[in-house]
């Protein structure tokens, strides 16, 4: 397909810029003027649209197909968050406007929005208060990270370590050491979940702390986490779950119940944000209340009138991690979502994220190697000696699953399982794509003895086939310029 | 229950097959640690919650005359961006890991990096950052693993906002984060030129600064060079609309918020973070780059590139922790930048210039308001020095129905009086004509 520059034509224009009804002034220096303008598209409005049509027409999305990435939980996003994040009420509000004198006034409902989320959160998780401004889960795991540092400083303690699984998602090590931990990996047990006599080998006064997602991206829950929780502690560090997994336990377990000092959420995922091909997310990030103090500025607060206002005065605080209060139209969005579903509803979602992956992991034991044991909201399988033995990989099976129709499961991660394809379907699937997906999984199976190569070169219905990434990373080219 | 599509009897025949029942599903989880407490409230219907939502966004003042800049700013946006962008097949998909499935994402993540190449006049664009306090952050921590130095030098004309927020991510880091003082609206040129030594990694800067300023940077970016150190500057790009781009002033990386292009100010966010470089710079660049290369037939295909930076490769030797970005706000400029297009920018740019012109000239003519720099180069930002405290001033002019500005005291001290004026294109000349007569009947 061609690149938006190869349309454009000498000329063509695709708005109509308002005529201007002041005087044109020559009011800055011509040193400081560029020489000439930048290469935009010269394309119609129409031009535009197609071009961006025919992309999306390229794409996969929950709205097209069933997308079952393990770890990412591609759940229905829906319209109605859409349509209230759109509310001019909310768009048209500049950051700025409570930082002016009395200018919380004129933003209260948007405080309202940010006020009850934390509620809502602190009772999602058993935390004690929450900072909405991580842009990410990613964000939200350094501003957590922040925070220990934060609060062992205040204490004097010398800690250099956090403790990270080898089962962890690369951005827990990576985020602690950004923050400027060293951090250690520990092994799992042959189970796939933290051993605590393992653990405690790893545990010692250099540890700030550790970092933990449960249930694990083996989509076990980790039955000792109580236990491990307190031996973090009886070494005075900090406990930090990554709720990259809470759609499996929503509304039955709570982190704060578990022993965790701090959590961030994905709001992207629980709480059925859009994934926007990538972003944006919102990580807000909750802790207990020894840690309160530390939350980055500022906070909301509901005042005895029962107005809502922004405090700065936070003199223990992390400080700014974002410009303002996050990625307010997201958090609008999960406010939103979190409102219907309500109790009951969340809870349903628990139970169903989890009925919808046992539900795979039974009809699919059969046909691919997997662990024994009840899994949580994932379910990770592998590729059988057989397999491999005709040469067929998890990517394999990845790529012929794209011509039935499907989103491939996440493959390769965990890293700790060898062929790992981590399959994710979500409460929001119905029995029959369950089943269809399941249907097309076994059939995919039964190919890789009877026609490998059909497997080893698929995809074929998609736009593109198989792209060349080693010569895209060899023969660098990376804009059109 | 909303957005769950198994009926009852579809579950009970599901936890036949499984063999188990729903409490069954959850034995793995101690006892103990069940829920202590749940207290939500029941759900709501969409009827109930939108009635909700309108009555919270009715709660907040949006029909303020916008004078507020600050680096957040109130742009016009073509309907057509957003019948883009609420497409399912593009806001409904993950990170283009699946290169098959993603060549939509993939291909528009790769004109966008484009774009900022060509609008920044630099090489290499990464898929976006979540802001630009984060980007410039993220572009700090570049410049040290390029230099293997500790030392970094910035400017008080740099937004404030990102000024606290890089004292906040260094704080458990070993950075030496120099200050400098600014001299009538622009840059320490003599500070910043004194401290650049050889324990320096970079020099951040801002163009049009926070006041609102002009500069040009080459003499900086030649002094930083030849001390082995990089030139950073954060930039507006509607101003590059018309302005000389940081790339023609030899900066190395160049970041800046890119809210203004297409985005609604919706309080803060989501917004989107810009980050381009040098090539040389790239294999040191943090987050996601897409690559053209292609399939098994020769067709053209887009992919995830030079991953081996990344978090989900390398963990704790990562260029960066970034995971999600800011895709769906990048496919906005992108589509933006289309239908503006090269003449549509360049008008667009020229006529905040303008307009802001126009407010300054209409300001400074009411008595006792006056230009707080001699230096009077500005694109659609300006400070005025107003005969008492802005902050009242302000608080007056809101009753009025104005967002007038924004008191500089808040983050400069000496500025009691002081505020910044933000001007776009959506301003007319009637409005700045009203702001002007409620400024003047004010003081």
């Amino acid at each position: 397909m061609k690149l938006i520059f190869e349309k454009s034509i000498q000329g063509r224009s695709g708005i109509t810029v308002t005529p201007s009804d002041v005087p044109t002034t020559i009011n800055i220096k011509k040193e400081f003027l560029q020489q000439s303008p930048a290469e935009l598209p010269q394309l119609s409005e129409l031009d535009v649209i197609r071009h961006f049509t025919e992309l999306s027409r390229r794409n996969f999305g929950v709205d097209t197909n069933f997308y079952p990435l393990g770890s990412c939980t591609m759940k229905y996003n829906p319209k109605v968050c859409e349509r209230i994040a759109s509310y001019p009420g909310f768009t048209h509000l500049h950051p700025l406007l409570p930082q002016l004198r009395m200018g919380g006034m004129l933003t209260q409902g948007a405080l309202q929005v940010l006020y009850e989320t934390d509620l809502l959160l602190r009772e999602i998780t058993g935390m004690a208060g929450f900072t909405m401004q991580p842009m990410a889960g990613a964000h939200g795991e350094l501003t957590g990270i922040m925070i220990m540092a934060a609060y062992h400083r205040d204490k004097g303690n010398k800690k250099t370590t956090v403790l990270v699984p080898d089962s962890a998602h690369g951005t827990n090590p990576a985020s602690a050491a950004i923050a400027g931990y060293k951090v250690v990996s520990v092994p799992s047990s042959e189970r796939g979940v933290m051993d605590v006599n393992i653990l405690r080998n790893f545990v010692n006064n250099e540890v700030a702390g550790i970092m933990l997602t449960c249930p694990n991206t083996l989509g076990l829950f980790e039955t000792n986490i109580r236990e491990i929780c307190d031996l973090i502690h009886s070494v005075d560090g900090l406990t930090y779950y990554d709720g990259a997994n809470l759609n499996a336990i929503v509304g039955k377990a709570r982190p704060g119940d578990f022993g965790f000092d701090i959590v961030h959420l994905n709001l992207h995922k629980t709480f059925a944000t859009p994934h926007g091909g990538g972003g944006p997310g919102a990580g807000p990030v909750g802790v207990k209340e020894k840690l309160l103090d530390y939350l980055p500025v500022s906070i909301v607060v509901k005042r005895n009138d029962g107005t809502y206002a922004l405090e700065y005065d936070r003199p223990k605080s992390i400080g700014y991690i974002a410009p303002f209060y996050g990625n307010f139209a997201i958090i609008l969005r999960a406010y939103v979502y979190i409102l219907m579903l309500g109790k009951d509803g969340l809870r349903r979602v628990a139970e169903n994220a989890v009925l919808n992956a046992n539900y795979i992991r039974e009809k699919l034991k059969n046909y691919y190697p997997l662990a024994d044991g009840l899994c949580k909201h994932e379910c990770v399988f592998s590729v059988s000696e057989k397999m491999l033995q005709n040469g067929v990989h998890t990517i394999d099976i990845a790529k012929a699953l794209m011509d039935k129709g499907f989103h491939p499961p996440t493959v390769y991660f965990p890293a700790i399982v060898k062929e790992a394809m981590m399959i994710e379907p979500t409460e929001t699937e119905s029995k029959e794509t369950l089943d269809a997906f399941i249907d097309a999984m076994i059939e995919i199976a039964r190919l890789t003895e009877t026609d490998p190569e059909k497997i080893k070169s698929a995809p074929t219905t998609t736009p593109v086939s198989r792209p060349d990434e080693t010569a895209a990373a060899k023969n660098l080219n990376i804009a059109d310029l | 229950m909303p957005f769950i599509a198994n009926t009852p009897d579809q579950q009970k025949q599901m936890l036949a097959e499984i063999g188990l029942t729903m409490d069954g599903l959850f034995a793995d989880i101690p006892p103990e640690l069940m829920c202590a407490s749940f207290n939500l409230p029941a759900g709501l219907s969409e009827q109930q919650v939108r009635n909700h939502l309108a009555e919270l966004a009715d709660k907040n003042s949006t029909n303020l005359i916008c004078f507020l800049g600050g680096g957040f700013y109130d742009h016009f946006i073509p309907a057509a961006v957003y019948s883009i962008i609420s497409r399912g097949e593009f806001y409904t998909s993950y990170t283009p890991y699946q290169p098959e499935l993603s060549q939509g994402t993939l291909q528009a993540i790769y004109e966008y990096q484009s774009v900022i190449c060509r609008l920044t006049e630099m090489e290499a664009a990464n898929a976006s950052l979540y802001d630009g306090g984060t980007a410039m952050y993220e572009a700090m921590m570049m410049a040290l693993r390029i230099t293997g130095r500790n030392k970094v030098i910035i400017d008080d004309t740099v937004n404030p906002i990102y000024r606290v927020m890089i004292r906040s991510y260094t704080r458990n880091l070993n950075i030496e984060l120099e200050q400098t003082h600014s001299i009538d609206g622009l840059a320490n040129r003599q500070q910043i030129l004194q401290k650049i030594d050889d324990k320096t990694a970079a020099v951040i800067l801002q163009n049009p600064n926070f006041f609102g300023c002009i500069d040009d940077f080459t003499d900086i970016a030649n002094a930083a060079h030849q001390k082995g150190a990089l030139l950073i500057v954060s930039c507006y790009p509607i101003s590059l609309g018309i302005l000389k781009a940081p790339g023609s002033m030899d900066a190395d990386i160049v970041t800046g918020e890119g809210q203004s292009l297409g985005m609604p100010m919706s309080f803060g966010g989501p917004y989107l973070g810009f980050m381009a470089t040098k090539m040389q710079y790239v294999r040191k660049m943090p987050g996601r780059i897409v690559g053209e290369t292609k399939d098994r037939f020769d067709r053209r295909a887009f992919v995830l590139t030079l991953q081996a930076r990344e978090q989900h490769i390398r963990r704790d030797k990562a260029t960066s922790n970034i995971c999600s970005n800011e895709a769906l706000c990048a496919l906005t400029a992108l589509v933006y930048l289309s239908l503006l297009g090269k003449k549509g920018l360049k008008q667009t740019a020229q006529l905040c210039a303008d307009k802001a012109s126009y407010a300054y000239q209409r300001l400074t003519a009411i008595p006792g308001v006056k230009p707080h720099f001699r230096a009077k180069w500005f694109f659609n930002e300006f400070v005025l020095d107003l005969p008492r405290e802005a902050a009242d001033v302000i608080a007056k002019l809101i009753e009025k129905g104005f967002a007038a500005g924004f008191p500089l005291s808040r983050y400069y001290e000496g500025m009691e009086n002081s505020m910044l004026i933000c001007v776009t294109e959506k301003r007319t000349k009637q409005q700045i004509g009203m702001l002007a007569e409620a400024l003047e009947s004010i003081l």
